[in-house]
């Protein structure tokens, strides 16, 4: 549980007692924070999870069956949230998961869901395509005595979930703001561009809205915004558009590093170096391009890929009756918020091993 | 009965043969070619000549547009460097355009142009792909792609055509499975060329090289898009390729009896949209300089949608290269003209669709206008 092996990045908004000493505001400072307790165990760099400080909750219990199910991992990130669920399996022999295919529609993950109640499992970890169109199915499964646990895309109704664990899109906005703020050191005239994901989406009016407040609080203002897609395509045509549009950019926020190599590659080819880009989610490839220092991309405001393997792992404590090892409190907590960081060339280590590759 | 694709019924008439009263048994390749006699008249006029009355509604569009996108953004608009933009968006869906004006024409339809792209760039760009690209050379990875493109449409076109299944259900199918076997086949990860795990990639490095060059001052994406619009033009409106393609759409059976080999006929077009896919799957690999089954998402819909403003008939038997390369631009000067003036996505969508309706109206009117005289 990373929560526990890294105190310092994850305060819960609700939960003072999750955190040592860092309170939810999101300071830059958080990142460089208190070392790690218990060093993580080596990883691959495909972002498999790290492995928890053994405790007395990691000990073999009665067998759980737990159900899972989140969209298509049409990209990196997502693709890193199915393999760190897996990677658990290995780690738990009394874990038993079923893993639905990732889908993007939602009648069908609605469908998997009313499976996974059919089949009676124990809980059920469910990273909505639409959090508001899974509501429904969700309350189904509360009410049939299955706890469920919400991950990353908030379902409508309290009610429907037992756990929240969320990565915090707002929070990813106002980290990259305040990292701009602080490299505009005081210049109210810079040029400040967006190239947003996709924008029907709450989690992307979410970073914007961050990005925006965090601006706002040293004069600044997004002067170009234009959405993608999470594509690299969709990336690459917004971005060499954006650069046509704007002639003199100082800083440039792209909210995911999975389009992020193709707004790199129309910046390479419109042959432009005059800004500083900030980039988004935490990809491998995007700290490789901050280790390396030589082109715009100079930071990246991490969103967890591990938020589903968090979200499995607590499931595996509620269903046998566990709580949380650090805390006093004798249940499982009802939401989990993760943190998200910068990272820039002078964090980039710490970080690397646990990116998701895109 | 040798039908192909299911017409309505041989009796009854269709859009083409309203439009060119064929006697259903009569020589359809001569009523073909006395149909294109107006086109052919001012062919002393260029190759805009012809096609210039019937496009007039789509010139007014973009010329409108043009018009919008110079007042509101002034010298950023109206500039080389943004013009080389607009025109480099175009080109990927251009191409794949100009195979598909062809397709449609014929009577056809293909809905598996995006996933075919996206099969066709990973393909071309996975580990194995491009560690032989470099021992050898990167024109391998090109070959790579085309051949996969046009292996997809021999698929789509030896089905619908020898096994009698509807062009729409066919390429749906091919839809969904090509762009599920380039996520299997890149497990769902970004291939970057050159790829970072190559120890040394110049091989392929010429690759990147050769695609990312300009050909005096114009991308080589924009000069692609331009040969293979006239090479299209030349195909459609010069070649016995084009008269059949024509002939099939219109009434495949009357060009059965004429002696075309329809069904042979039907093949070859869809190889030659496949081919467009494999060549845009390239061009995309030198945009993005990855190859993913993300890669053109949606694209078929906007390649349907520029080629059905352009004037072609989505019935078959009637169908316009010029028209189909300024529908493509017409879009992609909107997606500017809106990026320009910091306009979001939705407006841009709610914009595109009043522009596909009113581009249709206009021109309706304009043909009967100019058929009347």
């Amino acid at each position: 549980m990373r929560l526990r092996t890294t105190p310092s990045r994850q305060p819960g908004r609700r939960l003072p007692g999750l955190v040592a000493g860092a309170a939810a505001v999101l300071a830059l400072s958080a990142c460089t924070g208190s070392a790690q307790d218990a060093a993580d165990d080596e990883e691959g760099s495909s972002g498999s999870t790290p492995a928890a400080a053994s405790g007395a909750n990691d000990e073999s219990g009665d067998t759980v069956t737990i159900g899972f199910s989140a969209p298509a991992a049409d990209h990196g990130w997502m693709a890193a949230i199915t393999d760190n669920v897996r990677a658990l399996s290995d780690q738990y022999p009394d874990l038993d998961l079923k893993v639905a295919t990732g889908t993007n529609d939602v009648s069908l993950q609605i469908s998997q869901v009313e499976t996974f109640i059919n089949d009676g499992v124990d809980a059920i970890v469910l990273l909505p395509f639409d959090g508001a169109a899974m509501t429904p199915v969700a309350l189904k499964a509360m009410e049939a005595g299955i706890p469920v646990i919400n991950v990353d895309r908030e379902f409508d109704d309290p009610n429907a979930a037992r756990v929240t664990v969320l990565g915090d899109n707002y929070g990813m906005g106002v980290s990259a703001g305040q990292y701009v703020c602080e490299q505009a050191d005081g210049n109210e005239d810079a040029v400040v561009a967006e190239i947003a994901g996709i924008d029907s989406l709450p989690l992307t009016q979410d970073r914007s809205q961050g990005f925006e407040d965090a601006l706002a609080e040293c004069g600044l203002d997004v002067d170009a915004r234009q959405a993608a897609q999470f594509t690299v395509a969709s990336g690459e045509e917004v971005a060499s558009q954006l650069l046509q549009a704007e002639p003199e950019i100082d800083f440039l926020w792209n909210h995911d590093d999975d389009q992020g190599v193709g707004v790199l590659a129309a910046i390479e080819s419109a042959g432009r170096d005059e800004f500083t880009m900030i980039g988004g989610a935490g990809s491998a490839n995007a700290m490789r391009a901050i280790q390396d220092d030589s082109g715009v991309l100079k930071a990246t405001v991490i969103y967890p890929s591990t938020q589903g393997a968090d979200g499995v792992k607590l499931a595996r404590l509620l269903v046998q009756e566990k709580a949380m090892g650090d805390l006093v409190e004798v249940e499982v907590p009802r939401e989990v918020q993760l943190y998200a960081p910068v990272v820039t060339a002078d964090n980039v280590d710490q970080f690397i091993d646990t990116a998701f590759e895109s | 009965m040798s039908e192909h694709r299911t017409t309505p019924g041989t009796d009854g008439p269709d859009l083409a043969s309203v439009e060119n009263p064929v006697a259903p048994s009569g020589d359809t390749v001569r009523v073909e070619r006395a149909a294109a006699e107006p086109e052919r008249a001012s062919r002393g006029a260029g190759l805009m000549g012809g096609a210039f009355g019937r496009n007039l509604g789509l010139v007014v569009a973009l010329l409108v547009i043009c018009a919008v996108g110079a007042v509101t953004a002034g010298d950023r608009f109206a500039s080389v460097d943004n013009v080389v933009t607009i025109l480099r968006l175009a080109s990927i869906t251009g191409v794949v355009s100009i195979g598909m004006t062809f397709v449609i024409t014929g009577g056809g339809i293909d809905l598996s142009v995006g996933a075919i792209v996206a099969l066709a760039s990973v393909w071309a760009t996975t580990f194995a792909t491009q560690s032989m690209a470099n021992d050898t050379h990167w024109l391998l990875m090109v070959f790579a792609a085309l051949a996969v493109g046009a292996a997809c449409g021999l698929v789509n076109g030896v089905l619908i055509a020898y096994g009698n299944v509807v062009p729409f259900i066919m390429t749906l199918a091919t839809l969904a499975s090509a762009r599920g076997l380039a996520e299997i086949i890149s497990e769902r990860r970004t291939q970057i060329v050159p790829s970072p795990d190559l120890p040394d990639s110049a091989g392929v490095q010429g690759f990147k090289d050769f695609w990312t060059a300009d050909v005096l001052g114009i991308p080589l994406l924009v000069v692609i898009f331009a040969l293979v619009s006239v090479a299209g033009w030349f195909l459609f409106n010069r070649t016995t390729f084009g008269r059949r393609t024509l002939a099939v759409g219109g009434n495949p059976e009357a060009a059965r009896l004429a002696g075309i080999d329809v069904r042979r006929h039907t093949v070859l077009l869809y190889v030659l949209v496949g081919l467009c896919c494999g060549l845009a799957a390239l061009m995309f690999i030198a945009r993005t300089s990855t190859g993913t089954s993300t890669h053109g998402t949606l694209l078929e819909l906007d390649v349907i949608a520029a080629v059905v403003i352009g004037g072609t008939l989505l019935t078959g038997g009637r169908g316009t290269i010029v028209g189909t390369v300024i529908g493509v631009l017409i879009f992609s000067t909107l997606s500017n003209v809106f990026v320009l003036n910091n306009q979001d996505a939705s407006t841009q969508a709610v914009a595109k669709g009043l522009i596909i309706v009113v581009a249709v109206l206009l021109q309706q009117r304009l043909a009967r206008r100019s058929t009347t005289t």
